[in-house]
């Protein structure tokens, strides 16, 4: 089965419409890959009878040749997406036991083009963290390992999605980025992951974190089986008012289409402290393969970037504040009863949410107050003009912007949990493109000396995801990163 | 002013500002597609949103948005062509968000102003601050579970127009002429059915009280008031609490107080250090809300006559009393009744005759003008038969109570019973002329000086004839004949 876990999506495509391989056996091959890698503990649910009735499906549609642009392939769904009678919890214990009646609008999309759905995977709580350790299932844990051997955190929120399309459990999955909680995991679990431009996938159906911030994207293990998934993904919802009518454009085209002529923006402000040298090499080195490939590079200044992630820590926490107000305890999930209403409300709350959600809704419940409301909110929504209007002034100067995506490789499980300071640096390059709505991708492009991936993260302007896609797909022909994590399921590493 | 009241120390004025939550006229709520009828069992017009399923989103519905424009266009107010829904937040059973959805910063209306009209014809113009939709929480029933609330969400997301007076108003009458005025306009808009008992139209009062002229006293807020009567009792009561307070040397807090039906009274329901912090914030879940010029301008061109343009053309054109033209112009209904009665006929009598015996008949067996047995022109016919003589208005009254038991019309009834009144002077010469030979005595007495006596006369004359006989020509032949000497 081990070369059935070797073929990227758009080769098993291929090979299921050449009838080399069936649906079936592919996800037969997915569903034992999972429960051999059960312990990175990346998956929640596994929903192997659905996936195989899915597959089975799926057959038909080839054999009938009406097959759909994913038909057959099997994705892995954060658990932030709800999934019709498929437990749905954002990985809170107060959302335990909570099966949706519904399916997201980004999932049936999916379903529609024929994808087959492995199971829900592992999360920060209700996607508020950078490690995937707020998980009330415990810790996913990242395939690549260093020499230590130690267990490493696969990035979060979506660290389940990057850790199981890196270990081969899932071949695609889908994530939420709100600051940075698909390109940050992707660049730690050396996997592509795409965060669209705000408004390019519809949001109804999954589970609220920062209204104004979230968006999905697509985790594959190349950047033209993620163009493909994105294709599938991206819908105009009237369900969601914030949804774009901008028409997509030709994702799968843009993968190969080169970076000649193109001026990509080398952001200056974006060094800080304590950033690993291996990371700034690693960002000189992109550019010189984009500068190679025909690219113009172009020094640009964004200069609000410091401001990004204070700003970022106010808007974010203000909006889950009062998305998480609805769970009370009253109709669905977790509820611990008391005397009063109030008091079932505490105990409810208290119980259910973790520490770091009950740490942001206090955040959030602070930053709105009368008398802070002003100095915090408002000002924050300022600075975030002042950010957006950053890139919109490099944007007339330059087509895309290469940075580094996150500023060190993955950390182990556990050492920054205690402090929430140190663990909000880890989105300090991804969080700017969600206060600008902007798309960003992440694109491995090496091994730091430890063997750990790095990537790069390429940024562009709204509804210019081809243009991401023309940068990615140059750097991944260049970078060669053919690389395999150590625990890989059916690996031939 | 004739509004002040009087104190132990002196006069005081009363000041008023309304709130008025008017549930909006739709088939679907606000963000939702659920139905946002009345009265379906618990729990049965509740879709994901309003119930905040995780992941549910909120999408307006536009008729709402064109509802209230059509009511800020009524009350002449600005229309902001760009507004903002934010979210106000706070904890209860029956508002599953934890939010409500609402407009706090920039509403949808902004100024306007609304013209009540007094008893006495007086009319005021009240100012309007601004009008802003928002949602409906649901509904909480504590009375049918020893030691648990159960809870009705149909109501929940229903799309409610919240609509802020100026603090113009000066007594309790104006108070509730302009609730009256308000829903008038509502309802010939159609923008809301200003049904107040079942919820539809219901007021928070803010009153203070000042010394004439002086600065603004501190305000009370009584919630959620459903009639006309209990706003009236609760600015009575609240006025006199008030001054009693002050004049006892002591202070008003600034709270929110709830009205008892039962005693007639306000209490506290909240103080001011119990406010909740509502932290509102845009919703980010909606972009700002936009309408273009021409959609508004659409709706203004399709807009009704609205009762002002009515009540000045009643009184413009057919001459009619500020009073009745208002009582008249307050229903849609009534107004278009009126109309058609009144076309081709005597436009003042028919008022009278609408305003007194109709509405009397009306209110007497129960009915409305929906199932008036008396069609429009039926009425004016019947006014028709007075203007050109063929009966009194005494008869008139006996035929209209004929016409409301049976439907029939005047001239049917007039032609069956032989009511046509007697303008015959012949006729009427030998009726009186049996009349003052059986009175005798009285004739002598009433050339003797005793003129009073006239009258009697002229009774016993109408008594012979039926009532038919033309009361004008027995007076002047009476008088002819009795003064002939």
């Amino acid at each position: 089965m081990a070369d059935l876990l070797d073929l990227n999506a758009v080769e098993a495509r291929e090979a299921l419409d050449k009838k080399a391989i069936s649906a079936v056996e592919l996800v037969t091959a997915y569903v034992g890959a999972a429960e051999a890698t059960s312990a990175l503990n990346n998956y929640v649910v596994l929903t192997a009878d659905h996936a195989l009735a899915m597959a089975a499906d799926a057959d038909k549609r080839i054999a009938g040749g009406t097959a759909g642009l994913l038909e057959g392939l099997p994705i892995g769904v954060k658990d932030l997406f709800c999934t019709k009678g498929v437990s749905s919890t954002a990985c809170s214990n107060i959302l335990k036991g909570f099966t949706p009646p519904y399916e997201s609008t980004v999932t049936a999309n999916l379903w529609a083009a024929g994808g087959v759905m492995l199971g829900k995977l592992n999360c920060d709580e209700f996607a508020m963290g950078s490690g995937n350790e707020t998980s009330a299932f415990g810790p996913a844990i990242n395939p690549w390992q260093g020499n230590d051997k130690t267990n490493l955190v696969p990035g979060g929120s979506s660290g389940g999605s990057a850790s199981a399309v890196a270990a081969r459990s899932a071949l695609m999955a889908t994530g939420t980025d709100t600051g940075g909680s698909i390109r940050q995991p992707a660049a730690f679990c050396g996997v592509v992951g795409l965060k669209p431009t705000y408004g390019r996938c519809s949001r109804w159906g999954i589970i609220a974190f920062a209204s104004s911030l979230d968006q999905a994207g697509p985790f594959t293990r190349t950047v033209a089986d993620n163009a493909l998934m994105m294709t599938a993904m991206a819908s105009h919802d009237a369900k969601d008012s914030t949804s774009t009518q901008t028409p997509l454009q030709d994702l799968m085209g843009a993968v190969g289409a080169g970076v000649k002529g193109m001026k990509i923006g080398v952001p200056r402000e974006y060094v800080m402290d304590g950033m690993d040298n291996e990371v700034v090499r690693l960002w000189e080195q992109g550019q010189a393969w984009l500068k190679d490939a025909g690219a113009e590079l172009v020094d640009v200044s964004l200069p609000h970037t410091k401001y990004a992630l204070p700003t970022y820590y106010i808007i974010a926490p203000a909006e889950a504040s009062s998305n998480l107000a609805r769970y009370d305890g009253v109709r669905y999930g977790m509820r611990v009863e008391a005397e009063t209403l109030d008091g079932m409300y505490e105990a409810t709350r208290a119980a259910g949410f973790g520490d770091e959600v009950q740490r942001r809704i206090m955040i959030g419940t602070y930053v709105l107050s009368a008398g802070y409301y002003d100095a915090y909110y408002l000002k924050a929504q300022k600075v975030r003009r002042l950010i957006k209007q950053d890139f919109d002034t490099a944007f007339e100067k330059v087509d895309a912007l290469l940075t580094p995506a996150t500023p060190s490789a993955a950390f182990p499980v556990g050492r920054k949990i205690d402090d929430p300071v140190t663990n909000y640096l880890n989105d300090v390059f991804t969080v700017p493109a969600n206060l600008a709505g902007l798309p960003g991708i992440a694109v491995p492009g090496g091994l730091t000396s430890d063997g750990l991936p790095l990537g790069l993260q390429v940024l562009g302007r709204p509804f210019d995801e081809a243009s991401l896609y023309r940068v990615a797909g140059v750097i991944e022909a260049v970078a060669g990163f053919t690389q395999t994590p150590a625990r890989m399921a059916g690996g031939t590493a | 002013m004739s509004d002040l009241v009087k104190g132990s120390t002196g006069d005081w004025e009363v000041v008023i500002g309304l709130e008025v939550h008017a549930q909006v006229t739709s088939n679907a709520k606000l963000f939702s597609g659920a139905s946002a009828s009345f009265g379906a069992a618990p729990n049965e017009n509740v879709s994901l949103v309003d119930a905040a399923m995780p992941g549910m989103l909120p999408v307006i519905n536009r008729e709402c948005v064109y509802q209230a424009i059509r009511t800020g266009l009524g009350l002449k107010a600005q229309i902001n062509l760009t507004s903002v829904f934010d979210r106000k937040n706070y904890f209860y059973a029956d508002l599953p968000q934890g939010y409500q959805i609402s407009q706090f910063k920039d509403p949808i209306v902004g100024e306007g102003s609304l013209r009540i009209v007094m008893a006495d014809g007086n009319t005021r113009d009240i100012g309007i601050e601004r009008l802003h939709l928002e949602q409906d929480a649901g509904k909480s029933m504590h009375d049918q579970h020893p030691s648990k609330s159960y809870i009705d969400l149909n109501r929940t997301g229903v799309a409610l127009m919240e609509i802020v007076s100026r603090p113009d108003m000066r007594s309790a009458a104006e108070a509730a002429a302009y609730v009256r005025k308000l829903r008038s306009i509502l309802r010939y808009l159609g923008t809301c059915d200003g049904n107040m008992e079942e919820g539809s139209l219901r007021a928070d009062v803010n009153v203070s009280v000042r010394r004439p002229g002086g600065p603004l006293g501190t305000r009370t807020e009584t919630k959620n008031l459903n009639s006309l009567r209990f706003i009236q009792m609760a600015i009575d009561y609240e006025v006199v609490r008030q001054i009693e307070i002050i004049e006892d040397g002591g202070e008003i807090d600034q709270e929110t107080r709830l009205f008892d039906t039962s005693t007639g009274r306000t209490r506290t329901m909240r103080s001011k250090e119990d406010a909740h912090d509502y932290r509102y914030f845009p919703d980010p879940d909606l972009l700002p809300m936009v309408v273009s010029q021409d959609e508004v301008d659409a709706l203004a061109a399709a807009l009704p006559e609205l009762p002002d343009e009515i009540r000045d053309r009643l009184m413009g054109e057919y001459g009619l009393s500020a009073y009745d033209a208002s009582v008249i112009t307050e229903e849609r209904d009534t107004a278009r009744y009126y109309e058609a009665a009144s076309e081709g006929y005597d436009r003042k009598l028919v008022a009278n005759w609408m305003t007194v015996e109709l509405f009397g008949a009306l209110n007497k067996s129960g009915k409305s003008l929906d199932d008036c047995p008396i069609a429009p022109e039926q009425l004016g016919a019947l006014v028709g038969l007075i203007s050109d003589g063929t009966i009194s208005g005494r008869i008139a009254k006996d035929v209209f109570a004929d016409m409301f038991e049976t439907g029939k019309s005047a001239a049917n009834i007039v032609d069956e019973k032989g009511l046509k009144q007697v303008s015959d002077s012949g006729a009427i010469e030998a009726l009186i002329d049996q009349v003052l030979a059986a009175n005798q005595d009285k004739v002598e007495d009433y050339r003797g000086g005793k003129d009073k006596l006239f009258g009697f006369f002229v009774g016993q004359v109408m008594k012979q004839s039926g009532g038919q006989a033309n009361p004008g020509m027995v007076n002047q032949i009476l008088r002819s004949k009795l003064d002939r000497v």
